[in-house]
């Protein structure tokens, strides 16, 4: 410490002791750029994203006693009402596909695109109580739920993978196609589709929250207009354009034309898809930057 | 000195009321504006922070505040609930943005603005210090290298692998605390946490502040409405009046200023046509009185007082009780009483004009300021009218029983004349 002698006159906002402004730190004011994504505080926050994540995993399965396998209990439950229903009772075509793999496709990845949104939707009302007592970078909480869903997803994609073999080693008219290769870049797409999405929601609802009513019924809806319980070959040709301007489409018919052989590899829509997501995530990001400042006074 | 916060022209304004369907044709009348180059017409009608003042529906909460701190500073902030400082506070966490001004940081900020923020129920001890840590803007790094120290702090060692919401309120309260006593940021912004956990372990916590102030050189503002806490542990204070700093020095001068403006209208208020009271009741004066019926006279411990609550009943009200809460200047609770021992208890208390008189005693109370609230309740039922009070010093000190001390007064809240008898044994 340099000296302890106190201050005489502390209220002193003279402009001629006014300091450079390179010598501060930090600039706290209402200005906001129109995107701005703080890489180095993500960077410098980057334990408190995965205690986040953490945190996300394990307070899930604290007192249950089949803990993490309920990840794995859920998309199988699912898959086998959807073969109950769609596949023996409404007969809707799997395009030759063993029921059970077809739905699972679907649903792995519609789960880890849902989840994205939905969580990411609630952003800021759901952590109004911390947002409301300290500062970090608010794009943390966001980037936790995808992390974290990725996870989820990993372990359900897992899952799919033995249902692959096992029916692969059981002689199902199924095989690999190189379009595997793309995978990464589907759950890049997911991904950003589902934080983009999530981003725009959340801040819209800070103020007003009419857009949370139709969330639920939008997913539900969009769920239907995705290839999930009917493939894309059973739809007429002339709304395909219907079905292919959800970005989602592409993503479950790439995956499944990669992991079971079925259906046909489309480029251009996949490129669609991409190209939306980034648009999404792109204003995602303008909206939540120019939300997160003030939005405790409105939430 | 070095600067490391300087807060200059900073303002913030809050609408009033609820965000409803009328808000949304001010955000388009806004937007319209700020679309043609004009400013915001909302910000020109909003009114400075004066919570007694209502009306319009914007409001500064806080307005043109200038301030500078030093580096190892610590500075108190006090004022009036609703004067502005913990939205200064919230400002300076970054939690939200000033509406004008800009406040420049030097060195890393971590704000206190409640212990356990993010604190996850079903998370053990051990979870939860790394989380609220980073939340607070540690590394990983840095938990581990504290993790013994702020568990030694917190006490809590033997449950640290059990869930906190198994933790007692106390045990909660100290875990939180322990990790934001070990945040390593230059500047740390307190408020009011320590309204929490009991005196042994908020006389740690100051005193661990203390410490971290004196030893690395770290600036810390805090913000209590107990005044010995910032006496003890802020040299400097700043009072937050109205949306302002109005003054700003050594924290001796600045409390007594708070202290005075608090206390203007002394020991009698009367009710004219400024009325307090609601359909039931309504209050007409509080008095406190010496034994010749004075308002005015200079008090000392050997004063008996009484004092007299006056209020008209406009309904009848069965087991009506008035209750005084005899407090010092600071807020520490010294006396509650009631007029449940009085005569006109369990009958209705009919229509009309009462007073309710109750006495203290001389040889009672101690060389301080104190301040009574009045409280109309129906015991176990319903609160009537709360929330009004008198103020009064006693500025003698008839009989000190600890003889001359270098002290002003003995200390303690009351200083009643007790019996002492000696024997050699």
């Amino acid at each position: 410490m340099a000296s302890i002698n106190p201050p005489t006159n502390i209220v002193i906002p003279e402009s001629d002791l006014r300091e450079n402004k390179s010598d501060w730190d930090l600039v706290i004011n209402a200005q906001h750029n129109l995107l701005h994504i703080p890489f180095s505080e993500i960077w410098r926050y980057r334990d408190l994203l995965l205690l986040l994540v953490r945190r996300d995993f394990v307070a899930i399965y604290k007192q249950t006693i089949l803990g993490p396998l309920w990840f794995l209990i859920q998309p199988i439950l699912t898959a086998v009402v959807f073969t109950i229903i769609f596949g023996n009772i409404a007969k809707i075509s799997t395009d030759g596909l063993p029921h059970i793999l077809f739905y699972m496709s679907g649903i792995t990845c519609w789960n880890y695109f849902a989840e994205c949104l939905t969580k990411t939707s609630e952003t800021f009302t759901a952590n109004a109580s911390i947002f409301g007592k300290v500062y970090f970078p608010r794009i943390i909480m966001p980037l936790s739920i995808v992390v974290s869903g990725l996870l989820k997803f990993a372990i359900q994609f897992l899952l799919f993978g033995c249902f692959i073999v096992w029916f692969f080693a059981t002689g199902a008219s199924i095989h690999l196609t190189p379009a595997i290769f793309l995978f990464p870049l589907l759950v890049l797409i997911m991904g950003m589709l589902g934080l983009g999405l999530g981003m725009i929601i959340s801040s819209l609802t800070t103020k007003y929250r009419d857009l949370r009513f139709l969330l639920q019924f939008g997913i539900q809806l969009m769920m239907y207009a995705t290839p999930i319980i009917y493939p894309v070959s059973s739809v007429p040709e002339k709304y395909h354009w219907l079905i292919f301007s959800n970005p989602m489409t592409a993503i479950v018919e790439t995956f499944r034309y990669g992991f079971l052989g079925s259906g046909a590899l489309n480029i251009t829509t996949l490129i669609y898809s991409g190209v939306v997501s980034i648009f999404i995530l792109a204003i995602g990001a303008i909206i939540f930057n120019r939300i997160e400042k003030t939005f405790m006074d409105t939430v | 000195m070095a600067r490391t916060i300087q807060i200059e022209n900073v303002s913030k304004m809050y609408r009033i009321g609820q965000i409803g369907t009328g808000t949304i044709s001010h955000d388009l009348n806004r937007w319209w504006c700020k679309l043609r180059g004009k400013p915001d017409p909302y910000q020109r009608i909003g009114k400075v922070n004066d919570r007694e003042n209502s009306g319009g529906d914007y409001v500064w909460a806080l307005k043109d505040v200038n301030l500078n701190i030093e580096q190892g500073q610590i500075l108190g902030i006090i004022g009036r609930n609703g004067a502005g400082k913990s939205t200064l506070l919230k400002l300076l966490s970054r939690v939200t943005a000033p509406t004008t001004g800009d406040i420049r940081v030097k060195g890393r900020l971590a704000s206190l603005l409640e212990v356990g923020t993010g604190f996850h129920p079903e998370l053990t001890g051990r979870e939860n210090i790394f989380l609220n840590g980073a939340i607070l803007g540690m590394t990983r790094v840095e938990i581990r290298r504290q993790f013994d120290a702020i568990v030694d702090f917190s006490g809590c060692g033997k449950y640290i692998d059990t869930p906190v919401k198994r933790y007692s309120s106390g045990m909660y309260v100290r875990l939180a605390f322990a990790v934001a006593a070990h945040l390593e940021s230059e500047i740390l912004v307190v408020d009011e946490v320590l309204a929490v956990g009991d005196a042994d372990f908020q006389s740690r916590c100051l005193g661990k502040m203390e410490d971290v102030s004196r030893t690395d050189g770290r600036t810390i503002l805090f913000v209590s409405h107990n005044m010995g806490a910032v006496k003890k542990l802020c040299p400097h204070s700043a009072l937050v009046q109205h949306g302002q700093v109005t003054l700003c020095g050594d924290t001796t001068n600045v409390i007594n200023a708070y202290l005075r403006g608090k206390s203007e209208n002394v020991r009698r208020r009367v009710w004219g046509d400024n009325k307090a009271g609601n359909d039931e009741m309504e209050l007409h004066e509080i008095s406190v009185c010496d034994q010749n019926g004075s308002f005015t006279s200079a008090l000392a411990t050997d004063t008996p007082l009484k004092v007299h609550i006056r209020y008209t009943l406009k309904k009848p009200v069965y087991n009506l009780r008035v209750v005084i809460l005899l407090m010092t200047s600071d807020g520490t609770e010294v006396i509650s009483s009631s007029d449940l021992m009085s005569d006109v208890n369990n009958q209705p208390r009919r229509t009309g004009e009462y007073i309710s008189t109750c006495s203290i005693p001389a040889f009672l109370l101690n060389k301080l300021n104190y301040t009574i609230g009045v409280e109309f309740e129906v015991p176990g039922e319903r609160s009537i009218l709360s929330g009004n009070t008198v103020n009064f010093e006693v500025s003698e000190l008839t009989i000190n029983q600890l003889g001359t001390t270098n002290a002003p007064a003995p200390s303690g809240t009351v200083h009643p004349l007790l019996d002492w008898e000696v024997k050699a044994a």
